[in-house]
């Protein structure tokens, strides 16, 4: 009854067409972004921000980069965790080549130019399609994995062949480096968020979103009613890339602080991502954070469950993980293509009628 | 191009029929060994509800194909607004102004009514990525813009109610309309409608009849259609052209082509009319 | 003859022996490609499990041994029975044949008439999934396999080749043996697709399901068909996999190491999955051979989805794969 869209009149387009039509969303939307920014970080820890927070916002960000290309544009990619690595390796050289420069500036680019290696990867979708492309996008994978391992340019000849992230600080708050506070590392990483969630929402509702959901729904009759295929794609990668060379970036700087592209980000991370994006639901935004949310909590609650109550090995747990996870994506898969998102379309559309569902 | 004529004439039902705005010259389309258009010329006038009518495998949908742009032709040339078009891709000749539907309904499935009709509007977008990305400045202004004359059509074609629908839960029937609404969205001076209604029942068949009658009337948009119910192409349509197997065997107004003997013998001669 | 020839040589002759193996992988990707449509990805965690379950009746350990354990508290880990080689192959095929009939039950029927694309993402599932399955079934330790088949250097061409050149070549005689049964392996599924009635019936369903259907083949009977033969291919790969490297982890990798065999020889065809897996074997090992000391060497992770990426740009559908036409 409290959730309602009777009484609610738009009266121009621009408010028809904003990002939360309803009411009650609006308000929500407004009451979850205060107790994030203001009251979430004076009451987390280190242990929170490091086992659930910093991965969830990081891989949100990551999550919505690829839901950009798989959800929205129907280009499977398998090559997220090399292009994770760009970013990472990117800001890598940008904060050692560049100290004096603001973190966030190295970040965004970072982003960018992990978009332009998005697009050269990106460019044979105009020839190959479906998972003669996704299986392409693994070539990617491999290769930008290899090369940040043999190529010692990369990790400035480092003898561990690991890149560090020297303290960096924004605003005169350290944000990375050892030294960092719990609460610093958040906000930073939730403002990228947030300012990432901005754009792609933006991006999705307006011509561009429309141009990449008619190359995925039918990209002949999309090329026929005038959509470029070329732009259409090319800039679903670029984008793409953009936040998930971002998300690589922040991964490596702000959380691992310490990375290796074989361990951090191999094909494992390629598949976590495209799982918390099926999971999630494709072509939605809200289901990137869900998505993201579900797989970061998932193996934790697990550890805690089964490792600390019921006394299980952890390798034990790691590998029931595997099974639910798996299971999982066939049973989202076979009966909600649209993932946890649609679920709660669903639960919202009950919600608007209730308690007079006819 | 030069030497056709550019006059004008009035319609029985006092429409305006100007003058020629598309010209097919001996066109030919061969996939592999096997000829689907075989040296066909006609034209299209500008105001005019053109027909293509012909039996099956006739190569019509093909011809339409050429016209938009899907298929390039091996040997003859298309002539637009004066002008030889050069082969280009189809999402270049949609710029041109050129829209259509298809024969089997090609909507976005995933997307709502009003994104699959905005979607349409493409050609009338010029903001940058960075604008649509801030949502500030151009990217707003058009939006709205757009909107507005995508409203305008879905109050033409009485599809309000199901605006923010998905596609993929529309019955058949209103999916035709949708991608109606769609190719109008653009804005075209000519629009190609590939069999508009076939699968309808009688009452559709009117309302969608009625509909490509008003669209033409009130927009002044020109229409080639491809038909196979001959009652309705006869009572629609300015002129007709017949193909079979690949040629053309008639051309003319509904009168004459019912006349004419080759196309009686090729196909009404079997109709029950 | 310079030494860098005949080391060439030696390298091209691994190269082949490799490329038999990637195409055997690839020929399970094909066959269930060909009748279902579907691209399966969990292939080589097919032989990864196919593998761990052939140790584990060879060794008669139990089941789940660790997680009964946890649950329980007791300590079993094996039945104290050791199965000969032959049978326990026998039994690890029922295996798969009951997998393949879950597979079939669980998840594709319903599936039936999704895109492509959703498929291959549900095969991604079932990989992590039998994956874990596998580990909790059996431990994720590394095991050795043993069941009988030669190892170590073959004397003769050794020797042969020590004579000619006066360098003696290094060729694995499990590598011969595994070239000979993939071989042997090939033609019976080609005599089996091409002249069994159900063949027939495989390459009827992988055509066109309806018209199938409406000349009575039961869909479901060739889908569980396909994947026990499937499984079956999974078995061998990992029999010879496993023996060569131990039974761990990354012998579900090969599945990556045939995507590309499959991208290079197009998905539908089996003569394409091996010549495609002979291009790419000895096409990695002459690169990394070549060129692999220039740039820092391990060019094999790459080179095949490099070498299979731009052969694509070319020709989307492969050295034999059907043509793809596009209308409206």
């Amino acid at each position: 009854m409290f959730y309602r869209e009777a009484g609610d009149f738009k009266t121009s387009y621009a408010s028809d067409n904003q990002t939360f039509p309803i009411k009650f969303d609006r308000y929500r939307y407004y009451a979850v972004m205060f107790v994030a920014f203001a009251i979430v970080p004076l009451i987390i820890n280190d242990y929170w921000v490091s086992a659930i927070f910093l991965p969830f916002l990081i891989y949100s960000i990551a999550a919505i980069g690829l839901n950009i290309l798989v959800g929205y544009c129907g280009q499977v990619s398998l090559g997220t965790g090399g292009f994770m690595a760009v970013g990472a390796y990117g800001c890598y050289k940008l904060m050692t080549g560049f100290p004096e420069v603001n973190i966030l500036v190295h970040v965004l680019l970072s982003g960018g130019v992990t978009g332009l290696v998005c697009v050269l990867f990106g460019l044979p979708s105009l020839r190959i399609k479906g998972f003669y492309l996704a299986v392409a996008t693994l070539a990617a994978q491999f290769f930008l994995v290899w090369l940040f391992n043999r190529i010692p340019w990369f990790y400035n000849y480092s003898a561990s062949g690991q890149i560090n992230a020297p303290e960096r600080t924004f605003l005169g708050v350290a944000v990375t480096g050892p030294n960092t506070e719990a609460w610093a590392s958040y906000l930073f990483c939730l403002v990228i968020l947030t300012f990432c969630a901005l754009v792609a929402r933006n991006l999705t509702r307006g011509m561009q979103g429309r141009q990449w959901m008619a190359i995925r729904d039918m990209d002949i009759a999309a090329e026929i009613i005038g959509v470029n295929p070329l732009k259409a794609k090319v800039s679903a990668f670029a984008v793409s890339g953009f936040f998930v060379g971002i998300a690589g970036a922040l991964l490596f700087a702000v959380y691992l602080g310490a990375a290796e592209a074989g361990d951090s980000f191999g094909i494992t991370k390629s598949f976590l991502v495209l799982f918390m994006i099926i999971i999630g639901g494709l072509g939605s935004i809200f289901g990137s954070f869900a998505g993201a949310a579900f797989l970061v909590l998932l193996p934790v609650l697990l550890k805690n469950v089964l490792v600390g109550w019921l006394g299980w090995p952890t390798d034990m747990a790691a590998h029931l993980e595997f099974v639910i996870v798996g299971g999982l994506i066939v049973i989202f898969l076979i009966a909600e293509p649209h993932g946890l998102a649609q679920l709660w379309r669903v639960a919202k559309e009950k919600l608007r009628l209730w308690p007079f569902p006819h | 191009m030069n030497d056709m004529s550019q006059d004008t004439y009035v319609t029985d039902d006092g429409r305006t029929i100007g003058g020629v705005v598309m010209e097919m010259k001996n066109i030919t389309l061969r996939f592999g060994g096997v000829v689907a258009i075989k040296d066909i010329s006609f034209d299209i006038r500008q105001g005019e509800i053109r027909a293509i009518i012909g039996p099956n495998g006739a190569g019509k949908s093909s011809m339409l194909n050429v016209i938009s742009g899907f298929y390039n032709p091996q040997e003859g040339d298309v002539f637009y607004k004066g002008k030889k078009r050069p082969p280009m891709r189809p999402y270049k000749v949609a710029q041109q102004g050129i829209a259509r539907t298809f024969q089997n309904i090609a909507l976005f499935e995933g997307m709502s009514v009003l994104d699959n009709v905005m979607t349409g509007r493409l050609h009338q977008s010029n903001a940058g990525i960075l604008s649509q990305a801030l949502w500030k400045g151009r990217a707003e202004r058009e939006e709205v813009a757009n909107r507005e004359a995508v409203e305008k059509i879905i109050d033409f074609l009485e599809i309000q109610s199901i605006r923010k629908t998905p596609v993929g839960r529309l019955p058949y029937g209103l999916k035709k309309r949708v991608e109606l609404a769609r190719a109008l969205a653009a804005e075209p001076s000519i629009l190609l409608l590939d069999e508009p209604m076939a699968g309808m029942n009688v009452e559709e068949k009117e309302d969608m009849s009625r509909f490509i009658l008003d669209v033409n009337d009130e927009f002044g948009t020109t229409i080639a259609l491809i038909e196979h119910d001959m009652g309705v192409v006869m009572d629609l349509s300015d002129r007709v052209v017949v193909m079979d197997y690949g040629k053309k065997i008639g051309d003319g107004t509904p009168d004459e082509v019912r006349n004419n003997q080759d196309v009686i013998d090729a196909y009404l001669g079997v109709a029950h009319d | 003859m310079p030494d860098q020839l005949v080391f060439g040589m030696e390298v091209f002759l691994n190269g082949l022996m490799a490329g038999v193996l990637y195409a055997l992988v690839a020929l399970g990707f094909v066959l269930i490609y060909k009748a279902s449509g579907i691209f399966n990805y969990a292939q080589g965690v097919m032989a990864l499990f196919s593998a761990l379950t052939l140790v584990g009746i060879m060794e008669g350990q139990v089941p789940f041994g660790h997680i009964i354990n946890a649950v329980f508290g007791t300590e079993i880990h094996h039945f104290g029975w050791h199965v000969p080689a032959f049978a326990a192959i026998l039994l690890t095929m029922g295996v798969m044949v009951l997998l393949a009939i879950c597979v079939q039950k669980f998840v594709f029927r319903h599936l039936v008439g999704q895109e492509p694309i959703i498929l291959f993402m549900a095969t991604i599932g079932l990989a992590y999934f039998l994956e874990g399955v596998g580990d909790l079934m059996w431990g994720s330790e590394i095991k050795k396999l043993d069941v009988g088949l030669p190892q170590g250097i073959n004397s003769a061409i050794d020797e042969a080749t020590l004579g000619m050149f006066g360098y003696g070549f290094f060729i694995d005689n499990l590598d011969i043996v595994a070239t000979l049964i993939a071989t042997l392996l090939v033609i019976t599924l080609v005599i089996f697709s091409q002249y069994t009635k159900q063949g027939r019936a495989m390459r009827a369903v992988a055509d066109d399901h309806q018209a199938a259907l409406s000349v009575g083949v039961s869909l479901n009977f060739v889908w569980v068909m396909v994947w026990s033969v499937a499984g079956f291919v999974a078995l061998v790969a990992g029999i010879m996999w496993g023996t060569k490297s131990g039974v761990q982890f990354s012998l579900s990798l090969i599945a990556l190491k045939a995507l590309p065999v499959l991208m290079l020889g197009g998905f539908t065809s089996i003569p394409g999955a091996i010549v495609g897996g002979l291009i790419i074997g000895v096409g990695e090992k002459l690169f990394e051979f070549a060129v692999g000391p220039l740039v820092g060497g391990a060019t094999e992770n790459w080179f095949a989805y490099v070498l299979a990426l731009v052969f694509l740009v070319f020709r989307p559908q492969g050295l034999f794969g059907e043509k793809i036409i596009e209308r409206v």
